[in-house]
C-alpha cells in the first residue's frame, strides 16, 4: 500500500458566505465519502480560505495571502491508503468537488 | 467459495482463476490422498491460499516494475507469441503505458519504445525532437510508473472503455506517423505501419467485442490495403485519385470492410468507424470518378458531429469540391483559412491549388502550390509539389 493525497481544489468564492443548506450539502457529501471510503482515509481536514493565509519565503520575508496566486484555491485535503494510482483515483472521484476538481498525488516514501 | 478467495484478491477474474486451479489440484490429489472430510473447506483453503500467493508475486512484480521497465532484454511481441499467457502481458504493458496519468506524447513514445521496440533516438526522430529531449519524456514517465504506482495490469472492466480510448488513439497516432513520414526521404514508414497493425490485431484478439477496436483495425487495413499505389516505381507519390487501384490488396480491403460493418452496427459508431467506413467508400470505388462523394461528405458530416478537428474539416471540403463542384469546394476551404491549427498545415495549400487549377485559376494556383511546398519537410511530397507546380500551364 501506499499514501496519497488527495487536494481539493476550486473556487472560494461561493464559500465566502455560504447558505445553510449549502453547508449541510457540503458535509452530508464529505460524511458519505468517509462513510464509503473509511477504512482507506488516513486523515484530512478542511482549510480556511486562502485570505487566512501567511506566506514565509526562503528569505524570511513574510507576506500576507498565500505561497501561489490561483484562481483555484487548495481547500481541503484527505490522506489516503492504496494499492495503485488507479485505486487512489477510483477513491478520488468519489471526493465531494463542488467546483474545481482534485489533484493525486503520491506522498514519497524514504526508504 | 468464490466470494470468500474474491474477499482476498478483490478482482474476480483473479478469484475464479484461483478457484479452478484449486479444482485441479484436487482432481490430481484426490485419487491418491483420497476425499478429504471436508472436501468444501479444503478447495476454499486451496484457493485462497493460491490467491494470496499470486498476490504476493503480484506485489514483487509491482516493486520490480521499474527494473523490468528499464529492462532492454524485455521480450519484444515477436520472441514470445508462442507462450499462451504472454498476449496478456502485452496487453498490460500497452495499457500501462498508455494510462491516463501519464501525457499523451509519453503514452505513445512508451509504446513506441516498449511495445514497438524502436530504439530512443527513433522515437525522437517520430516526434522531431531531439534525443535527450526524447530521453528526458521517457524518463519522466517511467518515474511517474514507478513513484505514483500506476499499476502494471489491464483495467477493471468498468475503467476499460475509458482506458482502450487512449490505447486506441496511441495506435492510430502511431499509424498516422507510419503512413505519412513527418520528414525524410521516405513517403511511408513500413515498420511504424506493421507496427500498429500487429498492435491492433492483438487488440482484436483480447477485446473481441470491443467495437472501437474492430473499427481502428478496419481502418488500418482499408487505409494501407492501398500502400502500393501509393508511390510509383520510382519513389514518386502517386495521388488517390491517379493510384492503379489493381495494386490495392483486396484480402485486407475484404477483411477491412467486414470489420467496418461490424463497427458501423455499434450506435453512435465511433470516429474510427467512421473514418474506416469513408476508406471503405474509396475502396468500393472502380475509379475517382465512380467514388461516392455526395456519401463521404454524408461521413465526414458525421465524423465532424463526433469529432470536432480542422483536419477533418479539411478533408471534408475536399469532398464537397468533388460532389458539387471545385468552386464549392474552394468556399468550403476558405472557410478553413482562418484555421490557427491548418495554418501550417501543407495539404490545405494542396487542396486549394488543387481546385484553383481546376478552376483555371492559374496564377493563385501556382501561389497555392508554392505555399504548400514551403510547408512540407517530406522529400517525396516536395517533389510531387514541385511536379504538379512545373506542369501547370502558363
Amino acid at each position: 500500500m501506499a499514501k496519497y493525497l488527495i487536494l481539493i481544489h476550486g473556487d472560494e468564492q461561493p464559500w465566502e458566505n455560504p447558505s445553510p443548506a449549502d453547508l449541510d450539502a457540503m458535509m452530508a457529501a464529505h460524511n458519505a465519502f468517509s462513510a464509503k471510503h473509511g477504512s482507506a482515509i488516513v486523515g484530512g481536514e478542511a482549510l480556511q480560505s486562502t485570505k487566512t493565509a501567511t506566506s514565509i519565503r526562503a528569505d524570511g520575508t513574510i507576506t500576507d495571502g498565500p505561497f501561489a496566486e490561483i484562481k483555484e484555491a487548495l481547500g481541503g485535503y484527505y490522506l489516503i491508503q492504496a494499492a495503485d494510482l488507479d485505486e487512489a483515483i477510483a477513491i478520488a472521484k468519489d471526493c465531494p468537488m463542488p467546483d474545481g476538481g482534485v489533484e493525486v498525488r503520491p506522498v514519497m516514501e524514504f526508504e | 467459495m468464490l466470494a470468500a478467495t474474491v474477499r482476498v484478491t478483490r478482482d474476480l477474474d483473479l478469484a475464479e482463476e484461483c478457484v479452478q486451479d484449486a479444482y485441479a489440484n484436487a482432481l490430481s490429489a484426490w485419487p491418491t490422498t483420497g476425499i478429504p472430510d471436508r472436501a468444501g473447506a479444503w478447495l476454499t483453503t486451496a484457493a485462497r491460499n493460491r490467491a494470496l500467493d499470486l498476490l504476493r508475486r503480484d506485489q514483487t512484480a509491482r516493486r520490480h516494475l521499474p527494473l523490468l521497465l528499464d529492462d532492454p532484454a524485455l521480450p519484444g511481441p515477436e520472441s514470445t507469441l508462442d507462450t499462451p499467457d504472454i498476449p496478456d502481458d502485452r496487453l498490460r504493458l500497452i495499457f500501462t503505458c498508455c494510462h491516463p496519468g501519464l501525457a499523451v506524447e509519453a503514452q505513445i513514445a512508451l509504446t513506441l519504445r516498449l511495445l514497438c521496440g524502436l530504439t530512443t533516438a527513433e522515437v525522437a526522430r517520430a516526434f522531431l525532437v531531439s534525443e535527450p529531449t526524447m530521453a528526458a519524456r521517457i524518463t519522466r514517465a517511467k518515474k511517474k510508473i514507478a513513484n505514483a504506482r500506476i499499476p502494471y495490469r489491464v483495467p477493471s472492466s468498468a475503467d476499460l472503455p475509458a482506458r482502450v480510448e487512449a490505447v486506441l488513439s496511441v495506435v492510430h497516432l502511431l499509424y498516422t506517423t507510419g503512413h505519412t513520414a513527418p520528414s525524410g526521404t521516405d513517403l511511408i514508414r513500413t515498420d511504424l505501419v506493421q507496427r500498429s497493425l500487429d498492435l491492433s490485431r492483438m487488440l482484436r484478439e483480447l477485446l473481441p467485442r470491443e467495437p472501437g477496436v474492430a473499427a481502428l483495425l478496419a481502418l488500418i487495413l482499408l487505409t494501407d490495403a492501398r500502400s502500393g499505389a501509393r508511390t510509383d516505381g520510382q519513389g514518386r507519390m502517386v495521388l488517390l485519385g491517379d493510384q492503379d487501384r489493381s495494386l490495392w490488396d483486396r484480402q485486407a480491403i475484404s477483411e477491412g470492410t467486414q470489420l467496418v460493418r461490424e463497427a458501423l452496427s455499434r450506435r453512435p459508431p465511433s470516429k474510427y468507424a467512421l473514418m474506416a467506413a469513408i476508406a471503405a467508400v474509396h475502396s468500393e470505388a472502380s475509379s475517382w470518378a465512380a467514388t461516392d462523394w455526395a456519401e463521404l461528405v454524408g461521413l465526414y458530416d458525421l465524423l465532424m458531429a463526433t469529432w470536432t478537428s480542422p483536419v477533418v474539416a479539411l478533408n471534408r471540403a475536399v469532398a464537397v469540391g468533388f460532389a458539387h463542384g471545385a468552386l464549392a469546394g474552394l468556399h468550403a476551404l476558405d472557410e478553413l483559412s482562418t484555421e490557427p491549427q491548418l495554418a501550417r498545415y501543407s495539404y490545405l495549400a494542396v487542396a486549394r491549388a488543387e481546385f484553383l487549377e481546376r478552376l483555371g485559376r492559374i496564377v493563385e494556383a501556382r501561389l497555392a502550390f508554392t505555399e504548400a511546398l514551403m510547408l512540407t519537410e517530406n522529400a517525396v511530397e516536395r517533389s510531387f509539389l514541385e511536379g504538379r507546380l512545373a506542369a501547370l500551364p502558363d
